[in-house]
């Protein structure tokens, strides 16, 4: 029985390439005026404080994670912000130490944790390369190798000799994915990379990391573009407030994923309880109509607390999302040349005629920006549905239908 | 399988000696993009590297040599400021910009993994680099004046790398004091200022009032800069505790840097 379950264990840690078991991470905050802000200070403190307990919060980034990970798998990591998506991977890159737990890795793991890392403008491209790919742990002797293949991948090559700063975004990310795409690390982890970037190479992107994952090795993968998670992956974890909720499939913890905004709508509804620096906040929020058809306006009505102490005008900003966390719309009252006045009490509305939304839940997102500070963030103020209605005067099989992300208005027209 | 384990940390962590040497190229690369940089859109280039020490030896020579008329052992006035100036800027350069390091790289800290101690121990590379250069322009002062060294040279590779370990030691704690305090960006500066006067660079150690003398002899610096002027300048050998202080302490100082650094690390990535 004993020889049996060695050899069990012994199978097991030969297909998991990550094995992560109890992980917690806790930060200690220092109430804001706790905090010590300069060296003087904190020796003040700490003679004044020797004998006092120290006034100090923990935070649970993570709490008792526990995972296997195999070769092969692409997994993604999804949750809302805050869930300690971020600070798994950086446990596992070993930017951060983990304060309880252990984790098991296969391998090497190349870290694409912010694109472009370690990238200075004023190098060449050729420069970049060899410098990015060392700090990402390659040899010299395997950058030279793969040198051509990179410069290829990211399509840069007649501005190898030109420093960065004058590249434009676009080049200056494709030649630092490229880099990193060509790490020959056993373990890949990114972070929300794919937000950038043109179609054609999110696309490269996407095949590059699908076929690490044919080499047999392992890709992480954070992302909030829900898509980009339910197209590449082969499992996924569901992370709320550092606990892991759900290992399974890409769809169970997309499912858990959209029921968490449902669940934690109310709890943001007390001003107090939001974030934001404060000066101003929004008193009542609410849809004009909270069940709508695909191509109705989508009306907010707002109204603003006053507060005559706070001098500037203000402006406010208006997010909608849908019901896979994508933000898909951005109103910036600005745009329209629309200010408040913190004197009076404020109440106002605002109108979204385009684009035409499809079915499903939607969530509202207000922002009170005043001074350069954002002083209310109300996540989720607001829901509405978008009843299954097609606005198009004909019909299809829902393959017509089911891609992207809203119905466009669109005509064909021959010439 | 190459297993890597990753726990919580220890109460105690010494330096990773492996890792280091895994990182060497790390270390190779940003000295080499230190380099480049630095003289890159300018327009004399490389000539700022002798440039620069030379009109701080003239400006020294004017002030001490001239002015104040304090004593150069025998020695021309500008080729004795010249040679403990080479001291000076070793030094000074490894602290001031070893200090800066981690806090301008927060990119680098808070989202790649390599031994972070890389970071502020290739910061050095250039500094090292113009030293060599001066030390050229050293020979050539040196033979345009006719000064033999004598055998005292040989021992210079020494006293130099002792210059280098106590600076990078105490340019280890600086800059991962500064993670956490950015008062120690005005700190260094001062405390550097303080030992430039206070270390017999641009005059003679003998024109130190004896009641004065305790503070000299406790500074490293003066037994290094004595131990510079004897390899360079055909000086007398200092006493035998001061040449055997000058290699136990730096490397002392070296040791114990990089051990606080290792201490200190676990948290940077959080605090940054």
């Amino acid at each position: 029985m004993l020889s049996q379950l060695a050899s069990n264990v012994s199978a097991v840690s030969k297909d998991v390439s990550i094995s992560v078991s109890g992980l917690s991470k806790t930060y200690r905050i220092y109430r804001r005026e706790d905090l010590p802000s300069s060296a003087a200070e904190a020796v003040i403190k700490k003679v004044r404080e020797s004998k006092q307990k120290k006034v100090l919060e923990r935070f649970d980034a993570l709490h008792d994670v526990t995972f296997d990970v195999g070769w092969g798998e692409v997994v993604g990591i999804i949750g809302r912000n805050g869930a300690g998506k971020s600070t798994l991977l950086k446990i596992i890159n070993r930017i951060t130490a983990p304060t309880k737990g252990r984790v098991e890795l296969g391998g090497r793991v190349g870290s694409l944790l912010e694109v472009g890392t370690g990238f200075h403008p004023e190098l060449t491209g050729r420069e970049n390369v060899y410098l990015n790919g060392t700090l990402l742990g390659m040899r010299r002797k395997e950058i030279k190798e793969r040198f051509d293949a990179i410069v290829d991948f990211a399509g840069t090559e007649k501005f190898l000799d030109t420093q960065v700063k004058r590249y434009s975004t676009g080049m200056y990310i494709r030649l630092a994915f490229a880099v990193a795409a060509h790490l020959d690390s056993e373990i890949l982890a990114v972070d929300e990379v794919l937000a950038v970037g043109d179609s054609d190479f999110q696309a490269k992107c996407l095949r590059k990391m699908r076929e690490v994952a044919r080499d047999g090795r392992t890709v992480l993968v954070v992302s909030h573009q829900l898509q980009t998670v339910s197209d590449l992956c082969s499992s996924a974890l569901y992370l709320d407030s550092g606990h892991l909720v759900l290992h399974g499939t890409v769809e169970e913890a997309m499912e858990e994923y959209k029921r968490s905004f449902a669940r934690s709508a109310p709890m943001l509804r007390t001003a107090a309880a939001r974030p934001g620096s404060g000066e101003l906040r929004f008193t009542t929020a609410a849809m004009a109509k909270d069940i709508i058809n695909p191509g109705d306006d989508v009306v907010v009505e707002f109204a603003v607390g006053a507060n005559p102490s706070f001098g500037n005008r203000f402006h406010i900003s208006c997010f909608l999302n849908n019901e896979d966390g994508m933000l898909i719309a951005q109103c910036d009252s600005r745009l329209k040349d629309f200010w408040l006045d913190p004197a009076t009490d404020n109440e106002g509305s605002v109108v979204m005629r385009t684009p035409w939304l499809k079915p499903g839940a939607y969530t509202v997102d207000l922002f009170i920006h005043a001074g350069g500070r954002r002083a209310d963030i109300w996540e989720q103020a607001c829901h509405f549905q978008v009843l299954p209605i097609s606005p198009y005067a004909h019909a299809t099989t829902p393959d017509g239908t089911d891609r992207g992300v809203v119905f466009p208005d669109f005509d064909y027209t021959q010439r | 399988m190459a297993n890597i384990v990753i726990t919580p940390p220890g109460r105690f962590a010494f330096p990773k000696v492996a890792q280091l040497w895994e990182g060497r190229e790390v270390l190779y690369r940003f000295g080499a993009r230190d380099v480049t940089l630095r003289y890159r859109q300018t327009l004399l280039g490389v000539v700022w590297v002798v440039l620069q020490p030379l009109l701080m030896a003239v400006i020294f020579t004017l002030v001490f040599q001239k002015v104040a008329h304090l004593p150069s052992a025998g020695v021309p006035g500008l080729v004795f400021v010249f040679t403990g100036l080479l001291a000076w800027n070793l030094f000074n350069g490894i602290i001031t910009r070893a200090s800066s390091s981690l806090v301008s790289n927060r990119d680098l800290v808070s989202k790649v993994f390599f031994p972070r101690m890389l970071v502020p121990l290739a910061t050095s590379y250039s500094t090292i680099v113009d030293f060599f250069v001066s030390l050229a322009f050293l020979f050539v002062l040196l033979v345009v004046y006719g000064i033999n060294p004598g055998v005292g040279i040989l021992l210079s590779p020494v006293w130099t790398a002792m210059v280098i370990l106590l600076a990078a030691g105490a340019g280890l704690v600086a800059s991962a004091l500064m993670v956490r305090y950015r008062d120690i960006a005005y700190v260094v500066p001062f405390a550097l200022q303080f030992l430039l006067y206070a270390s017999p660079i641009a005059y003679s150690i003998s024109a130190v009032p004896s009641k004065y003398r305790v503070i000299y002899d406790v500074n490293p610096l003066t037994w290094l800069l004595q131990e510079f002027q004897w390899a360079f300048l055909h000086q007398p050998a200092p006493p035998i505790w001061q040449i055997v202080l000058s290699i136990v302490v730096p490397i002392t100082v070296f040791v114990g840097g990089a051990v606080i650094f290792e201490q200190m690390e676990r948290g940077f990535a959080d605090v940054i």
